[in-house]
């Protein structure tokens, strides 16, 4: 039996559930389900969707939400707190190595290849020492538990982690209908997440910034799927959400286009993919992006977060070496582990992962989104063998990981609670300090069974609670 | 403010207000189709054309409410089918999403694919019903932003867009009376001439309040007079560009800059107050009319150039 959240092997709640079960019995299950029609009809009107591209029906989808929370006691978070803040400075440690002196290469501890010749790796960032050495702002670290004390990291993602309007959507939906659940105050705050994201975003102003440092989002337009969050970001933050043909570069500065003429934009949170940003260095054919902006970049001119480039550390496979960097770097052991994953591209491994593929869970090393995965256990052999090809014929191209016994969360059934896989993404964000609000994304695939969390393939969102002593 | 968002703002607001004014004139076409002998004299294409988009509908052939319902309400080849602007509307407001208020989002968000789902007979059937959902969305709208929008050049932006899309609709209205709907054998101030002047006052929701300042009595001059000079009625002539002459001042305080337009709306409200009915008709109620709209849409193209739209 995997883990469950709420309850004991032997079928008490666990103390950090207690409220939440009385509350449960106190409203019953119709009860629950009515307020979770009027909880989807507010997020309807609000517009809280994302859009999901070429599969006709509705182009703007609800994502389904979940209104039993998931809950971190206090002693757990300060694990993980330590563990996330531990690991994302990591990570940014080893960004400016590999564009710089590549120590850990030198040392022997990561194959040169795995680095350099990675799509995500660019080496227009060479030799550039970005402000404040951030590379990664937002740094969304994918949690799975398994076991009690057992948090293992399933992935980094240190471009642009999504979901973090959810964490706060989810929150403020529960407040607004169940306010007597927050009375005792034992739910620690999310909400100065936006003010935290702009105090991180204003500490690496560039050198060419004067005064109050002019901080903008950007985003690829309405119709990006995750435009809802690109605008409640500035909206919250209140900083201007722009498209890419709002800004231009002149004499070593970015501007926006105002209606009182050009302003100096200073710190650009941009939610658009390196090879769009500058027509002029990456991608010639794009629409997208402002030509130019890269050598301003470099200049000191602007600040770009995250930092082209950035996506290197979030490959999967460069994720098997994060434990290293952390001893590497830091001089530190590591607080999370890594789930333990076989590389294809090593003739060993490859050999171990095709004799028991039936039993793992295969990815694409440059996948993302729970798409070209293959479950060994829910799949059918000829599934299997197909994929087995696939990994044949690039096995570099593939990491597997064991099918691991991910916890469960209580979660909202037609007729009863019931206990469904879930993950956790809290989002660390990194300017001159390190800083962290208590809680996160909780995904929770909603099918019995299923291990795949994914907005985009049917996972649901729930508010994730973090306890106060 | 960014350019595109100002533009976004402007544009939001004016497609608003032309879904209400096409609900408005579905209403009036219902009303006067019901004359007698309404049927023979083509009175929907009359309303159609007051919409400034309805000349692709062939000459020789009736225009029927069916064609009239479905163009104006559901055709999304037409630019000012009320579907069209709803949905024109809540991309705008999905663009400039940052300057809007909760409420205005929701406003425009709420079941904003519901014409998506009717053919032209459920849309005759439930017209009524239709065009109070349309009215009252609108409506909606306009008060989450008078209740709640910060009173910035965004909030200026989106009032001029109003104002002169408003401007625009009631000259369109008076042409339509003027040029089309009487015809020439017809007497001026007989039964059918002071029925389709108290449409055009339906059609504004200026019936009421027409008889608060005149009385009783319909004249086309004083109707006139009340649409176009009146400054105490919100959808005159003369008010629309007061109120686009106020906002742009305010515009060009904001930004300590004047530009062509504001000589323009200075030119039009300064117009408004060198002539009265009688002047109007002795020029020619037309011809008014088209140097109107013409002065109108070049003010939207100084507007447009001033603040750098796209």
């Amino acid at each position: 039996m995997p883990f469950h959240e709420m309850f004991e092997p032997d079928g008490s709640i666990r103390p950090c559930y207690d409220e939440v079960q009385q509350w449960v019995e106190r409203t019953g299950i119709a009860g629950l389900n009515r307020r979770l029609d009027e909880a989807e009809a507010i997020f309807r009107r609000i517009g809280i969707t994302f859009a999901v591209y070429g599969e006709g029906g509705d182009p703007e989808r609800l994502i389904p939400f979940d209104l039993l929370p998931r809950i971190f006691t206090a002693q757990e978070w300060r694990v993980l707190d330590r563990g996330i803040r531990q690991r994302a400075r990591a990570l940014n440690a080893f960004l400016h190595d590999v564009y710089h002196r590549g120590e850990i290469v030198k040392a022997g501890i990561m194959p040169a290849d795995i680095i350099y010749r990675n799509s995500a790796y660019l080496a227009e960032m060479a030799d550039f020492t970005p402000p404040g050495k951030v590379y990664s702002h937002i740094v969304g670290i994918d949690i799975v538990r398994t076991g009690p004390g057992s948090f293992e990291v399933l992935e980094d993602n240190c471009r642009t982690p999504s979901g973090v309007s959810y964490m706060l959507e989810n929150r403020e939906i529960m407040t607004r209908m169940f306010p007597e659940l927050f009375e005792q105050g034992l739910v620690a705050p999310v909400d100065d997440y936006p003010a935290e994201l702009l105090k991180s975003l204003k500490e690496v102003a560039p050198p060419a910034c004067k005064g109050d440092p002019v901080v903008v989002v950007l985003t690829p337009g309405a119709l990006n799927s995750a435009y809802y969050e690109h605008s409640f970001l500035a909206d919250l933050m209140g900083v201007e959400l722009v498209e890419p043909a709002d800004l231009f570069v002149d004499e070593d500065r970015v501007w926006m286009k105002t209606t009182l003429g050009p302003k100096a934009v200073d710190v650009i949170y941009r939610r658009i993919d390196d090879e769009y940003i500058d027509p002029l260095v990456f991608r010639p054919d794009s629409l997208l992006g402002v030509p130019g902006i890269f050598n301003v970049y470099r200049s000191g001119g602007v600040t770009l977060a995250s930092a082209p480039g950035a996506g290197i550390a979030d490959d999967k496979a460069v994720y098997i070496y994060v434990p290293e960097m952390i001893r590497f770097y830091l001089g530190e052991k590591p607080i999370l582990d890594n789930i333990q994953t076989w590389q294809c591209g090593k003739p060993d491994e490859l050999a171990y992962v095709l004799e028991h593929l039936p039993e793992l869970v295969a990815k694409e090393v440059h996948g993302s989104g729970g798409y070209g995965m293959l479950i060994g256990p829910k799949s059918t052999r000829e599934e299997i063998a197909a994929y087995a090809d696939r990994i044949k014929a690039n096995p570099s191209e593939f990491i597997a990981q064991p099918t691991l016994d991910l916890s469960t969360v209580p979660t909202l059934g037609p007729a009863a609670v019931v206990g469904r896989h879930a993950d956790f993404r809290p989002y660390c964000l990194v300017g001159k300090q390190i800083r962290l609000v208590p809680g996160g994304l909780t995904r929770v695939a909603l099918t019995e069974g299923s291990l795949v969390v994914n907005s985009s393939q049917g996972g649901g969102v729930k508010d994730t609670w973090v306890m106060q002593d | 403010m960014l350019s595109r968002t100002a533009e976004n703002l402007f544009w939001m607001a004016r497609y608003m207000e032309r879904a209400e004014a096409t609900a408005r004139l579905i209403t009036m076409g219902q009303r006067m189709a019901i004359l007698p002998g309404a049927h023979h004299r083509d009175e929907w294409r009359s309303v159609v054309r007051a919409t400034g988009t309805g000349h692709q509908f062939p000459e020789g052939r009736i225009v029927s409410e069916s064609d009239a319902v479905s163009y104006l309400m559901l055709d999304l080849d037409n630019p000012s089918s009320i579907r069209s602007c709803l949905l024109k509307a809540r991309a705008n407001g999905k663009s400039a999403r940052t300057m809007l208020t909760q409420d205005m989002w929701e406003s425009l968000n709420d079941g904003w694919r519901k014409l998506d789902s009717y053919d032209v007979g459920e849309a005759r059937q439930q017209l009524p019903a239709l065009i109070d959902w349309v009215k009252t969305r609108v409506m909606t709208f306009r008060g989450a932003a008078h209740s709640g929008q910060l009173r910035n050049e965004g909030h200026d932006f989106l009032r001029t867009g109003s104002a002169l899309e408003r401007a625009q609709m009631t000259l369109r209205l008076l042409d339509v009376k003027y040029y089309v709907l009487l015809p020439e054998t017809e007497v001026v101030g007989g039964n059918r001439d002071h029925y389709q002047w108290t449409s055009v006052l339906y059609a504004l929701s200026g019936a009421r309040a027409y008889h608060h300042v005149y009385g009783g009595t319909y004249t086309p001059w004083q109707i006139t007079d009340f649409l176009v000079l009146n400054r105490l009625f919100p959808r005159s002539v003369a008010y629309c560009y007061d109120q686009i002459a106020y906002r742009l001042n305010r515009l060009a305080g904001w930004h300590n800059a004047r530009a062509a337009c504001h000589d323009t709306a200075r030119e039009l409200v300064a117009a408004m107050e060198s002539i009265d009915s009688g002047e109007i008709f002795r020029r020619g109620l037309h011809e008014t009319v088209q140097n109107g709209l013409a002065m109108t849409n070049r003010l939207g193209f100084e507007i447009a150039e001033a603040y750098h739209f796209g």
